[in-house]
């Protein structure tokens, strides 16, 4: 170092959160008193635009050149404060901060314990930032285009919204049509309108977009690269029909040998389906997909004496020569919108969905009473016996939801609204029925939804305040066991159908896109956000966001809601064009590097490779860090032999005095 | 008695039973299977119980000792809770102030001098074993499978049948078991939902000390209710505990089970609360019924995780019902009648108590009978002593 180090040292009061447990003014003065430091003060929020003058002010005038700021957790302020040594013309990373907070006044409650423990806090950056180098950080060029993966309404909003601000989009849905779940859906709480009516256009729109390429029945294989330059390959599977070909007639499903064998995933089982479909009539793109674990052909390798699709296309679509075709592409930023699944009532078994055919989920139920469903909308069920029209329903809140025995401790937010929505259809299609809710609170927390759950009720559904505990069968009758909590009275209700609101789970796959992206998952196993509050559509992995209910339950205006805000995010890289690469990463002393590669094999973020370099007329290998990957988690430098890869900001030169100040040495 | 009052000293009740966790959803009492017969309505206690000024009024209720520790309470509930813990709460204030049933403080007094709650010597444990040459367990030699008996099992002659037949099937089929003898004592079932909990925890103590000391691969029970209260309540047990049906199952994909007659019989089998609910056993007592030649199995509406409880339970033994409506047991056999069953079996010799009590009560004993499992396995290799059923 030629300069020698004036510091400043900056503790802060953050309101009381600080000032109530840590004597401030005690540890100002002890640090006045440690090397180098040429002025120490207090203020009650550093952060705020005075706090910040006042180290602008003392920059320019005492010509210090590091700064300390004793303070929170630098996750949220060091890129504050870093800003404002800038602003004077001091490198910004001659800063560093000590957490007097989170690892001071929040958990500490004797006062002269945590004064004592800040002082030491304020002596080991002392200590360290007199050490610290001046760094600069680097830009590089953006790809201007997207990649979306999981095309219901979120993916479809979030496409949209980038293809219309001009970028490209690559859109892969994993099934054989976009939609998602919102496509299952009859009417839409609380306004009622026909979720068709307003997601097919959207759909459309979706798979006609210049920008968009849609990329349906495939999936990410292989994710690459960083932010701004993500390398992604993609795996289209093989329909076995041409689609260029395949004009969506349905001659093929109505002839295949197996027509209408298999339960129609779509109608959730409810309806049944070919070998060879369409999953829904507005499914897009309307082309046909072979089932390949169904087709005769494709198991067995024959299917009469020709297949009956082959001789039914008058387009000659069917392709059974058709491959798997690998798409590599390369975007800057991506949007992760891959949904939930509906919780299973089977892990229930107290509520006989796997015995009864007339307990039926609410996905179920919406195919049940949707026009384009597989009843036609008359709601019919099997009571085991003979199918009924029901007159007594029974819909249970908070199946799967708000319950530690199954693992789900979360509330769904979507349940008792739809709950609200079926019971107001059925009522609509039959009159005479009676309808009863059985539930333990409501939740009807947004916009329009209390006021629908007050309409519901007034149109003679019964809201009975108790959660059911079993489901047997008398007769032909289903009995719910269930307590009248209001009235303490335990009741066994007698049933013709019982509708479970079955609540929203992370999907079953979510491993695979978890691990391609290096995604997070909070405590109810969603995907996780890089802050509850104010980074709600970022994650961990830098150009990666999240939208709709993969990142937690939620009901459509929420949704479409998050899609915006992670279009949103995502452009800021497509339209900037440029992506600022950390300075605080990993750098490899080649001279003392022997090659060993175990750095390699450390990184979690496949950041360093190894490289022949010529060492005085000998070619030997070192490891090289890619910058742009590293994160400056510093694995590597804890496992290197030979110290010769650290991250800069965190060499051992510039921590080891820390850590001894830490111990109380000097 | 060494430590009658062993209530975490600065617990309150809502913290000792997580009282606030309680969302008052109903689950507990919506499920609870007497609530059709008597006044109890758990998910009551559990919200009066926070109010400690109410605690000492809601233990003079009567219906705290209607509770059959079923537990369905606590399998349904949604936040972890065990509700029939609040009513066990009661109880233990009802016995710390001395102030039981005669027949409760009786088969306490039994379990605490003579290791079983059915006042019988500790000395005529072993008698059962009569005429049998039954393998006795030592701490120094080491074996595969150790059985744990149970008190009614040991002395009550309508049950002892099934530790008998057990013995002759392990000798058959050639597997490596020892017995306990006159060492074994009471598991605690019935002590710890009676409330009694000091002796419950001395209990605990005692048999983890004695069980640890044999150098056994696993215990094997032959009640349901000794397999759970091992399993639930026995911490520091150094092997892992099996019901003998399980052991049973095991044997026969080893195929070392071999049953030599068929039995032309249709069975229905009812799961006892505490080997399926409780602990999830539910195939394997079905696996070996389905395994006897000739046998049409069928099933109750309420199998499985939905099985009614017989009231078998929870210390029913010694507290007289009052409720003049039907037992659950009669409405169980009235659906075994219903599916024209002849045989109702079960794996636990309270079921087998409670739902014969009830097949003669309604008179059926022409139509069907009530059977251990072990019994039916007994009989099939005609190894079965008649004279030893009563
Ligand atoms: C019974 C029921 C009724 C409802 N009723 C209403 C209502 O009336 N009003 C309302 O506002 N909300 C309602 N909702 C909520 C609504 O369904 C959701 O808000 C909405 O579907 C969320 O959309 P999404 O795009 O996040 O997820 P999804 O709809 O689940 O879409 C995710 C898409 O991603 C695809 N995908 C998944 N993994 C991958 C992968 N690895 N690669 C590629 N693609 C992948 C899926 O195939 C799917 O197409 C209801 C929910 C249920 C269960
Ligand atoms: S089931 Fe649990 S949460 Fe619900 S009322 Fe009973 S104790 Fe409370
Ligand atoms: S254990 Fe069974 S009988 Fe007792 S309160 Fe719970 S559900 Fe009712």
């Amino acid at each position: 170092m030629t300069e020698k180090p004036k510091l400043g040292v900056y503790i802060c009061h953050c309101g009381i959160n600080i000032a109530a447990t840590v004597d401030v003014e005690e540890v100002t003065e002890y640090a006045q008193s440690l090397p180098n430091v040429v002025v120490a003060r207090n203020y009650s929020y550093m952060c705020s635009d005075p706090g910040q003058l006042l180290i602008k002010n003392d920059i320019k005038e005492h010509g210090l050149n590091r700064v300390v700021v004793a303070s929170c957790s630098p996750r949220m302020h060091e890129p504050t404060f870093r800003k404002a040594l800038q602003e004077v013309g001091l490198n910004p990373y001659y800063l560093e901060m000590a957490n007097i907070r989170e690892q001071g006044s929040w958990v500490h409650e004797d006062r002269e314990a945590a004064t004592a423990k800040a002082k030491t806090l304020v002596a080991a950056a002392v200590a360290k930032v007199r050490l610290l180098e001046p760094l600069t950080s680097r830009e590089v060029d953006a790809e201007p285009a997207a990649l979306v993966i999981g095309a219901g309404i979120a993916g479809i909003q979030a496409a949209l919204d980038i293809a219309d601000a001009g970028f490209k989009v690559y859109l892969v849905e994993k099934s054989p049509s976009v939609g998602g779940r919102m496509a299952q859906l009859d009417k839409t709480f609380p306004t009622l309108d026909c979720s068709a009516c307003i997601l097919t256009p959207k759909m459309v729109d979706a798979a006609n977009h210049p920008n968009i390429e849609l990329l349906a029945y495939s999936e990410v294989e292989e994710v690459g690269g960083f932010v701004g330059n993500f390398d992604v390959k993609v795996r289209k599977k093989a329909r076995y029909v041409d689609v260029s070909k395949c004009t969506g007639c349905g001659d093929c499903a109505k002839e295949c040998r197996l027509a209408n064998r298999f339960p129609n995933e779509f109608d959730e089982g409810l309806g049944k389906r070919s070998a060879i479909y369409l999953p829904f009539p507005q499914a897009v793109p309307a082309k046909y997909t072979i089932d390949p674990e169904k087709c005769l052909f494709l198991t067995r390798g024959r299917c009469g004496k020709s297949p009956k699709c082959v001789d039914a296309c008058r387009a000659e679509a069917i392709d059974f020569e058709q491959k798997d075709e690998i798409v590599t592409f390369k975007v800057g930023a991506i949007v992760v919108a891959t949904g939930f699944d509906v919780f299973d009532p089977a892990k229930k078994p107290e509520y006989g969905y796997t015995d009864y055919p007339n307990v039926i989920t609410g996905l179920e139920m919406e195919r049940l009473v949707s026009a384009s469903g597989p009843t036609g909308g008359d709601i019919v069920v099997h009571n085991g016996e003979e199918e009924i029209t029901p007159k007594e329903i029974a819909f249970i809140q908070c199946v799967g939801s708000r319950d530690q025995s199954v693992g789900n401790e979360y509330c769904s937010r979507v349940c008792c609204m739809y709950t609200a929505k079926q019971a107001h259809l059925i009522k609509d299609k039959i009159p005479d029925a009676t309808v009863k809710v059985y539930y333990m609170d409501v939740r009807a927390f947004g916009k329009g939804f209390e006021e629908f759950y007050d309409r519901v009720r007034r149109e003679g559904i019964r809201y009975v305040r108790g959660n059911p505990s079993e489901i047997f069968k008398r007769g032909n009758k289903l009995v719910v066991k269930v307590e009248d909590t209001l009235t303490a009275t335990p009741l066994e209700d007698e049933f013709d159908l019982v509708v479970l609101a079955v609540g929203l789970e992370p999907r079953s796959d979510d491993r695979k896109i978890i691990d391609l992206l290096r995604l997070s998952q909070s405590p109810d196993r969603f995907f996780l956000e890089a802050h509850p509050k104010l980074r709600p559509v970022d994650t961990a992995s830098d150009g990666v966001f999240l939208a709709g209910c993969c990142q937690g339950p939620k009901d459509i205006p929420d949704t479409v809601a998050q899609a915006k805000g992670a279009a949103a995010s995502a452009l800021i890289p497509l339209a900037r064009g440029k992506v600022a690469i950390d300075a605080q990463v990993a750098e490899v002393i080649e001279d003392t590097c022997r090659g060993c590669g175990f750095c390699v094999s450390i990184c979690p973020y496949t950041a360093i490779e190894l490289v022949t370099i010529n060492r005085m007329g000998h070619s030997v290998e070192v490891a090289r860090v890619n910058e742009a990957l590293c994160k400056g988690c510093g694995s590597c430098s804890a496992g290197c032999l030979s110290n010769s890869i650290q991250p800069r900001s965190f060499r051992d030169r510039q921590i080891l005095p820390q850590i001894a100040a830490l111990g109380g040495i000097r | 008695m060494r430590g009658m009052k062993m209530t975490t000293e600065n617990q309150t009740f809502a913290e000792k039973f997580d009282l606030l966790g309680c969302i008052q959803c109903g689950r507990c009492t919506g499920g609870c299977p007497v609530t059709v017969r008597t006044n109890l309505n758990v998910r009551r206690f559990v919200y009066d119980a926070y109010n400690e000024d109410l605690l000492d009024e809601l233990s003079r209720m009567a219906e705290i000792w209607d509770c059959t520790g079923c537990h369905t309470c606590a399998v349904r509930c949604p936040k972890g809770l065990k509700p029939l813990e609040v009513l066990i709460g009661l109880r233990s204030l009802v016995v710390e102030s001395g102030k039981t049933q005669p027949t409760v403080r009786d088969a306490l007094e039994s379990t605490f001098m003579e290791g079983n709650p059915w006042e019988k010597p500790r000395a005529t444990r072993g008698d059962w074993m009569e005429g049998l040459d039954v393998k006795i367990a030592q701490p120094d030699q080491s074996v595969e499978n150790l059985f744990f008996v149970c008190c009614t099992i040991a002395y009550d002659p309508r049950v002892k049948i099934v530790a008998q037949n057990m013995v002759r099937l392990l000798e058959k089929a050639g597997v490596d078991y020892a017995f306990l003898g006159e060492d074994e004592s009471c598991c605690g079932s019935e002590v710890f939902t009676l409330g009694e909990d000091g002796l419950f925890e001395m209990i605990v103590e005692d048999n983890t000390e004695l069980l640890n000391e044999y150098q056994a691969k696993r215990i094997v029970a032959l009640s349901p209710h000794c397999f759970t209260t091992f399993k639930t309540h026995y911490p520091d047990l150094n092997k892992p505990v099996l019901h003998y049906t399980q052991l049973l199952a095991e044997l026969l994909e080893q195929e070392k089970l071999v049953f030599k007659n068929g039995l032309a019989k249709k069975i229905v089998f009812h799961d006892p609360c505490y080997l399926g609910k409780q602990s999830g056993v539910f195939d394997e007592p079905r696996r070996l019924l389905k395994a006897i030649e000739g046998v049409e199995l069928v099933e109750f509406n309420r199998a499985r995780e939905r099985s009614l409880c017989c009231e078998g339970g929870g210390g029913k033994m010694w507290v007289e019902s009052e409720s003049k409506i039907e037992r659950l047991a009669e409405t169980r056999i009235k659906d075994a009648r219903a599916l024209e069953a002849d045989i109702v079996a079960v794996a636990c010799p309270f079921c087998v108590l409670t739902l014969e009590d009830a097949v003669k009560a309604l008179g059926y004993e022409e139509e069907m009978r009530v059977a251990e499992i072990m019994e039916l396995l007994g009989e099939l290799d005609g190894a079965q002593d008649k004279s030893n059923s009563a």
